[in-house]
C-alpha cells in the first residue's frame, strides 16, 4: 500500500505545481529484488527533497513519480503504459533485467527516453530500433568479466576452471567469461554448474581440481556461493578463487566467514570508495553519494544498487538542462522526449559514482572497464582495494 | 577416475543418501498410516535450523507464531478434555523458547519440539478432518501447505542462508567431517529405532495395524488419528533433527527444504511408497546415483536424478495388479 501513498502524494503534489517536469521511476521496492530497489528507491526520494531544496532543475521544477513493481514484469509494464501516459519527460528504472525487457516496446513505441537499473547487456545491444530509446548504468556481466580476465592474465593464470549456477545468471557468465578466456589465451579446463538450492558439490568440485586449475570462477550470486567455495577449500584447492560482483552484500561475508577469506572478485568503485587512489575520477562523486545517503538513511546503508540510481540522475540532470533549451514539455511533449534522448546520448565523459559514461550511437551503456571496475579482495571479512586497472 | 575420487564421491554420496534416506522413511510411514504424501516435510527441516539460529541469536523465530496459531485451532477443533493436550503443549512451547534465547542446548531442544509440535498440529488441523477424501485431494492439500510454509519461510527468516555451528568441527578423514559422522551416525540410530520401535513397542505395532487394514485395526481399538498424529509427529522429529544435524554442512535458507524432500520422495517411490527397506536403500541409491552425476554431467545431474522415478514407476505399473481405493 506504500507505493501507493507515495504515488497519490507525488500526484497530488504534482497537479499543485502544474508546470513541474515529470520524471517516470519503476523500482523493485518490495518482493525478491527488493533489497536492490529499496536503496534506489530511497535515492530517488532523497533526491527529490534535495531538487524541492534546490528550486529543481533550469528554473523548473522536477518530480519523481515512483512507482513499484513489486519485482514483476507485468507490474513493470503496467507502471510504464502508466506513466506514459502522465507525461513524464523519462522513464528511469526497473530493477531487474527481465522486467526492464519488458519496459522497451513500451516506451520505444512511446518515443520516451528510459535509463535501465538492471545488468544485462541484452537491454542495450544490439541499440536496434527499440533500444534507440534505452540506456543503463549498470555494469554488465561482460564487462566484468573482461575485468577478471585481465587480473587473471595479470597473475599468470594460465588455466582456468569455471562452475556456476543452472540458471541465466550462470549460464550468462559462463558464456561472457569463456569468451572472454579464450579471447585472451587462458584455456578453460572445466566447465561445471550447480544449483542454489544443491547441498552438495563435491562432483563438481573433485573434477575441477582433477584438472589442476590456476584459478577458479564461481559464476553464483548472494550467499549460495559460499558452498562451492567452501567445498573447494576443504578438498585442498589452495590457489587463486573468484566470485562475480552477485556476492558484493554483507551476508556473503556473514554466512562465508574464514572460507572466503582471500576472495578475489571484481565490484563496482563505489564498494571501496574510501579506499581508492585519489586520482580515481569516480572517487570524490562516490564519496558525495555515500555520504548524502547515509546522512539520511544511517550509517552503513548505503549500497552499490542504490548508486546506479544515483549515476541515472546525474546523466538525465545535465541532459534535461541542455534539452530544455531546445524544446518546450509544455508545448510539444513529444519533441521534448525526443531531444532528452539525443541528449542523454550526447552524454560525454561524465563522472558518476560507478564510472565515467560516455554513451555514443552504438554504445548506450558507455561504461569502459578500466573506471567501472575494480578488483576487491576479501581481507578480515571486510573489502578490501586490490587493484584498479586504471 | 582414480581411487581418492571415487572413495570421495561415495562418501558425499552415502552422506547425502542416508538424509534422502530418513525423508524416505518418514514419508512411506506417514503415507502408510494416513496416505497423506508429505510433501512439506522439506520444510520441516528447514524451519528447525532456521529457528534454532534465531533463538541462538536471542530473537524470537516466526515459526513460533506459526506453531502457536496453528495450535489454537487445534485446540478450538478439539475442544473439551482433547484441547489441553494442545493448549498445554502451546504455553510449554513459548515459555521454553522464551528461555532459550541465547541458551545453545535449550534452544537446540526448543527448535526440535516446534517442529513437532508443527508437524503434529498441521496434521490434526489440515489432514485429520479430510481423512476420507482421495489421496489425490490429501496430495493437493500437502502441496498446497509446501507452497504456503515455503512462503513463511520466506516471511520469516529472509532470503539469505545461514550457517549454524557445527556440533563436532574437525575432519576424521579427508572427505568426511565430524558432522557428517554425526549425521551417519544419527541415520544408523534412526534406523535402529525405527525397527524396534515397530516391532517391539505396542504402540508401534497398533501404527504397523492402522497402516496394515485401517478397518481392521480400528475394529481392534487402535484409534486413525491417533496414529495418524504419531506418524506426523515421528517425521516431523526426523525431519528436525536431520535438519539440525545437515544445516552447518549446507547452509540453512527458506528454499533448501523442497530438494531434499523431493529426493526422499524418489527414493520412497522406489520403495513403491511401501516397503521401509526397499525405500532406505533407493535413497542411498539417489545419493551415490547424484554425486556421480554431479562429477560427469553437473549441467544435467538434477534431470538425471529425476529420471531414476521413469524405470520406477514403469516397474510399479507392471506390478499393480488391482487399483487401490
Amino acid at each position: 500500500m506504500k507505493r501507493w501513498l507515495v504515488a497519490l502524494l507525488v500526484l497530488g503534489l504534482s497537479a499543485l505545481a502544474q508546470e513541474a517536469l515529470k520524471v517516470g521511476v519503476v523500482v523493485s521496492a518490495t518482493g525478491p529484488a527488493a533489497s536492490l530497489g529499496i536503496p534506489e528507491r530511497n535515492t530517488f526520494l532523497m533526491l527529490q527533497e534535495m531538487l524541492d531544496r534546490a528550486g529543481g532543475v533550469a528554473g523548473r521544477k522536477v518530480q519523481f513519480v515512483i512507482l513499484d513493481d513489486a519485482s514483476d514484469t507485468t507490474q513493470a509494464v503496467r507502471n510504464t503504459r502508466r506513466l506514459v501516459e502522465e507525461g513524464v519527460v523519462a522513464v528511469v528504472g526497473t530493477t531487474t533485467t527481465p522486467a526492464s525487457l519488458g519496459m522497451i516496446p513500451v516506451v520505444a513505441e512511446a518515443k520516451v527516453p528510459m535509463i535501465s537499473l538492471a545488468a544485462s547487456k541484452d537491454i542495450i545491444h544490439p541499440v536496434d530500433a527499440q533500444r534507440y530509446w534505452v540506456f543503463k548504468t549498470p555494469q554488465t556481466e561482460e564487462l566484468m568479466a573482461r575485468a577478471i580476465v585481465a587480473d587473471m592474465v595479470a597473475r599468470g593464470v594460465k588455466t582456468v576452471a569455471y562452475i556456476g549456477f543452472n540458471d541465466a545468471y550462470g549460464e550468462g557468465w559462463a558464456r561472457f567469461f569463456e569468451a572472454e578466456a579464450k579471447a585472451k589465451g587462458l584455456q578453460v579446463v572445466a566447465s561445471e554448474r550447480y544449483n542454489r538450492t544443491d547441498t552438495s558439490v563435491t562432483g563438481q568440485v573433485l573434477r575441477i581440481i582433477a584438472r589442476r586449475p590456476d584459478a577458479v570462477l564461481i559464476g553464483a550470486s548472494g550467499t549460495p556461493a559460499v558452498l562451492p567455495q567452501r567445498t573447494l577449500k576443504e578438498r585442498g584447492y589452495a590457489s587463486l578463487i573468484y566470485q562475480t560482483h552477485g556476492v558484493a552484500n554483507p551476508d556473503f561475508l556473514r554466512v562465508g566467514g574464514k572460507d572466503v577469506e582471500g576472495t578475489l572478485l571484481p565490484a563496482g568503485p563505489i564498494l571501496v570508495a574510501e579506499q581508492l587512489p585519489g586520482t580515481f575520477p569516480s572517487k570524490r562523486v562516490a564519496l558525495d553519494y555515500i555520504q548524502r545517503y547515509e546522512a539520511k538513511y544511517g550509517i552503513g546503508s548505503y549500497s552499490t544498487f542504490g548508486a546506479h540510481a544515483w549515476d541515472a540522475w546525474l546523466i538525465l540532470k545535465p541532459a534535461l538542462e541542455r534539452a530544455l533549451k531546445r524544446a518546450d514539455p509544455a508545448k510539444d511533449l513529444a519533441a521534448f522526449r525526443a531531444a532528452l534522448r539525443d541528449e542523454i546520448e550526447a552524454t560525454r565523459n561524465l563522472v558518476a559514482t560507478h564510472g565515467v559514461f560516455t554513451f555514443s550511437k552504438e554504445d548506450h551503456l558507455g561504461l569502459r572497464f578500466e573506471d567501472a571496475a575494480v578488483m576487491v579482495r576479501v581481507e578480515g571479512g571486510r573489502w578490501k582495494l586490490e587493484r584498479t586497472f586504471r | 577416475m582414480d581411487a581418492t575420487i571415487l572413495s570421495f564421491l561415495l562418501l558425499d554420496g552415502l552422506q547425502n543418501g542416508v538424509v534422502y534416506g530418513l525423508l524416505a522413511l518418514s514419508l512411506v510411514l506417514v503415507f502408510a498410516v494416513t496416505r497423506v504424501i508429505l510433501v512439506p516435510i522439506g520444510e520441516l527441516l528447514m524451519f528447525a535450523p532456521l529457528s534454532l539460529v534465531w533463538l541462538l541469536e536471542g530473537k524470537l523465530p516466526g515459526t513460533l507464531w506459526l506453531a502457536l496459531v496453528l495450535g489454537g485451532a487445534w485446540a478450538l477443533m478439539a475442544r473439551g478434555r482433547g484441547a489441553l493436550l494442545p493448549l498445554l503443549g502451546g504455553v510449554g512451547l513459548f515459555l521454553l523458547s522464551l528461555l532459550a534465547k541465547g541458551v545453545p542446548p535449550l534452544a537446540y531442544l526448543a527448535a526440535v519440539l516446534l517442529v513437532v509440535y508443527l508437524g503434529v498440529a498441521s496434521y490434526r488441523v489440515f489432514f485429520q478432518p479430510m481423512r476420507g477424501a482421495t489421496v489425490l485431494s490429501l496430495l493437493i492439500m500437502a502441496v498446497g501447505l509446501h507452497v504456503a510454509y515455503q512462503g513463511l519461510g520466506l516471511v520469516f527468516f529472509g532470503p539469505e542462508q545461514f550457517r549454524p555451528a557445527p556440533l563436532l568441527s574437525g575432519e576424521v578423514v579427508v572427505g568426511l567431517s565430524w558432522q557428517g559422522v554425526l549425521v551417519l551416525l544419527f541415520a544408523a540410530l534412526g534406523l535402529v529405532a525405527l525397527y524396534l520401535f515397530f516391532r517391539l513397542s505396542l504402540f508401534g505395532k497398533a501404527l504397523l495395524a492402522a497402516a496394515e487394514n485401517r478397518l481392521g485395526a480400528r475394529l481392534l481399538g487402535i484409534r486413525p488419528e491417533e496414529a495418524g498424529m504419531v506418524a506426523f509427529g515421528i517425521a516431523s522429529l526426523l525431519a528436525a533433527l536431520s535438519g539440525l544435524l545437515l544445516a552447518p554442512l549446507i547452509n540453512a535458507a527458506y528454499f533448501m527444504g523442497f530438494m531434499l524432500g523431493l529426493k526422499g520422495f524418489v527414493a520412497a517411490i522406489l520403495g513403491g511408497l511401501a516397503s521401509y527397506p526397499v525405500a532406505f536403500v533407493g535413497a542411498l541409491l539417489v545419493g551415490f546415483f547424484e554425486s556421480f552425476t554431479s562429477f560427469y554431467a553437473s549441467a544435467y545431474k538434477e534431470a538425471l536424478v529425476f529420471l531414476l522415478l521413469v524405470p520406477a514407476l514403469f516397474y510399479q505399473s507392471l506390478r499393480a495388479r488391482t487399483v487401490e481405493e
